[in-house]
């Protein structure tokens, strides 16, 4: 196997609190290979977020070794090597959405030309072709959030990270976007990390599906999926998808311990 | 406009209670003059009317309320009175080609506004300047902060004789600069506070995208902080003019100065010209109200051009 995209071996991050040290992670260990979908599911508080802001370099770990691309996340930070979706779309308000897809761009300093072939590209990529002139306020939360990973996906990233991009929208609005999503996915061949908690929703997009319990926060199960990358929505309803949630299901429980 | 039928019921209720303070407030000049032109008056006497309330005075002698509401030198004139006085010294003035003559107050409330927008200029340069190094260096956020909260309890009717004299000392010739000056020591303040409350505006996930894609604090303050500075900057900006002529009256009070329409005032109440001060206080009024309205248009296009929901 080539080496992964991304690698924590015993990875842990305490934060000081004025109620004592709080152990966001502890011993972390995974490995993440080019071109997986991986969920991180979990209860609140169980690192799920913290992991994915330590590979972003948003975070600095306090114990162990992760690297991205094979280099530090810092340094994978400064050579831009991912994107990254943050829970609340975050769309600058003074910006269109082609604005706000462009910023980016403009701060990476791709050309003028490439800017708006890459905006128009991405753009059509999560459905919101027409909307370029648009302010955020005049769109959806879906279609907000769909810009937001459209700004993600705008330059030329091969990693993809997402905090629970979907956590505040409607079921209907989230069936739509997974589909998108695994699209996209199978579209651009990105390596994507992502956060939720939703058990559907982990089972239905991931290849790699990472259970992580809190208090210290640890990963419980790591489930490689048996389902096929093509998944239609009604998958959900076949055997071995439902096999897959209850494995999750059992993974949560039992990270919970005597908490229940 | 659909605020337009309160503040105009806000108006009348003003003009209403104005107008009906002109009575007693002038009834005793009014019996004064009716006394000296030979008229009856209850009881006789200024010092025996002393002893008397107004009111009693007025139900006395009914017949010279009216004459209140129409002396030369009231004690406070009615509105029309101020009205007139304002169109002597503006529009009739204009009407004859002497706009700029030195009764003029067009004249005046010219010298009161270029000094006003000069203090503008600069205390808003400053704010906005002094905001940027307090976000972006706590040395500045922690030294600089505590001295602009204290300078603005430094009385400036204390301060602004001071700042004349020091750059009159310094071979400054006229008002023009230590009236800017002081005028800016007014404005800077509410400009530096607003400016640094939305400068710090940007959430931490807005401000950790620019971080994930590697940006520099430039391109930071350019495409982040700024921008989203912009609708705060506009309220302290209309505050800031406000304060700025309030600063430039006050460096026309001190003895000496001729022109501007604090020194109207000032004149005004030494030679005993009521309406001269009134009418110089109404056109300080309109000025700040004019340029206070002209920030809030340029605030309502600035703000709508760039995206901002209305």
């Amino acid at each position: 196997m080539t080496n992964p995209v991304i690698s924590a071996e015993n990875l842990s991050l305490t934060f000081q609190t004025n109620d004592g040290p709080v152990h966001a992670l502890k011993d972390v260990s995974l490995d993440i290979q080019k071109g997986d979908f991986v969920s991180f599911i979990g209860p609140s508080g169980c690192g799920k977020t913290t992991f994915l802001r330590v590979m972003a370099d948003l975070e600095e770990p306090t114990g162990g070794t992760i690297t991205v691309n094979g280099v530090s996340p810092h340094e994978a930070r400064l050579t831009r090597a991912y994107g990254y979706v943050f829970q609340a779309a975050g769309l600058y308000p003074w910006r269109t959405i082609g604005g706000n897809i462009r910023l980016p761009l403009e701060i990476m300093g791709y050309s003028k030309a490439d800017q708006a072939e890459r905006v128009t590209r991405v753009l059509e990529l999560v459905d919101l072709a027409g909307f370029e002139k648009k302010f955020p306020w005049q769109l959806s939360g879906g279609m907000q959030q769909r810009a937001s990973i459209a700004r993600a996906l705008a330059f030329d990233a091969e990693i993809l990270l997402m905090d629970e991009p979907f956590g505040a929208l409607d079921e209907i609005v989230r069936d739509h976007l997974n589909e998108q999503l695994l699209a996209l996915w199978d579209k651009t061949g990105k390596t994507i990390g992502f956060v939720t908690h939703s058990i559907p929703e982990a089972v239905y997009l991931s290849t790699k599906i990472v259970v992580m319990s809190p208090r210290p926060g640890r990963v419980t199960d790591v489930i490689e999926s048996p389902l096929p990358r093509e998944r239609p929505l009604d998958i959900r309803d076949t055997p071995e998808f439902l096999e897959v949630a209850h494995r999750v299901r059992e993974g949560l429980r039992a990270g919970h311990g005597d908490d229940l | 406009m659909r605020n337009l039928l309160p503040v105009l019921t806000v108006l009348a209720l003003i003009l209403g209670i104005w107008w009906a303070a002109v009575g007693p407030m002038n009834m005793r000049a009014a019996l004064d003059i009716a006394e000296r032109g030979g008229a009856a008056v209850v009881p006789e006497g200024s010092v025996a009317r002393r002893e008397v309330s107004v009111w009693r005075l007025m139900a006395q002698n009914s017949d010279h309320v009216a004459a209140g509401y129409d002396l030369d030198r009231p004690r406070l004139p009615t509105p029309t009175q101020v009205g007139a006085e304002l169109w002597k010294t503006t529009g009739a003035m204009v009407l004859r080609g002497r706009a700029f003559s030195k009764r003029s107050l067009i004249n005046h409330g010219w010298i009161t506004l270029q000094s006003t927008l000069w203090g503008f200029l600069l205390g808003t340069t400053l704010g906005i300047l002094g905001a940027v190094a307090i976000v972006y260096s706590r040395v500045a956020d922690m030294s600089l902060m505590p001295w602009a909260i204290i300078s603005q309890t430094v009385p400036i009717v204390a301060l602004a004789p001071m700042i004349i004299v020091l750059s009159n000392q310094l071979g400054i010739e006229g008002r023009g600069v230590p009236k800017a000056i002081i005028s800016a020591y007014l404005c800077y303040f509410p400009v530096l506070v607003s400016m640094v409350k939305g400068l710090r505006s940007p959430t931490s996930s807005e401000l950790d995208l620019l971080k994930t894609y590697n940006t520099g604090p430039v391109q930071s303050f350019f495409k982040l902080r700024l921008p989203a500075s912009v609708p705060f900057l506009f309220t302290a900006l209309k505050v800031g003019i406000a304060a700025a002529l309030v600063g430039t009256i006050v460096g026309e009070l001190p003895t000496g100065a001729i022109s501007g329409l604090g020194a109207r005032i000032l004149i005004g109440d030494q030679f005993g010209t009521p309406l001269a001060i009134w009418s110089a206080l109404f056109a300080a009024a309109i000025l700040a109200g004019l340029l206070v309205t002209a920030l809030d248009l340029i605030q309502r296009v600035t703000l709508k051009r760039m995206g901002f929901r209305a």
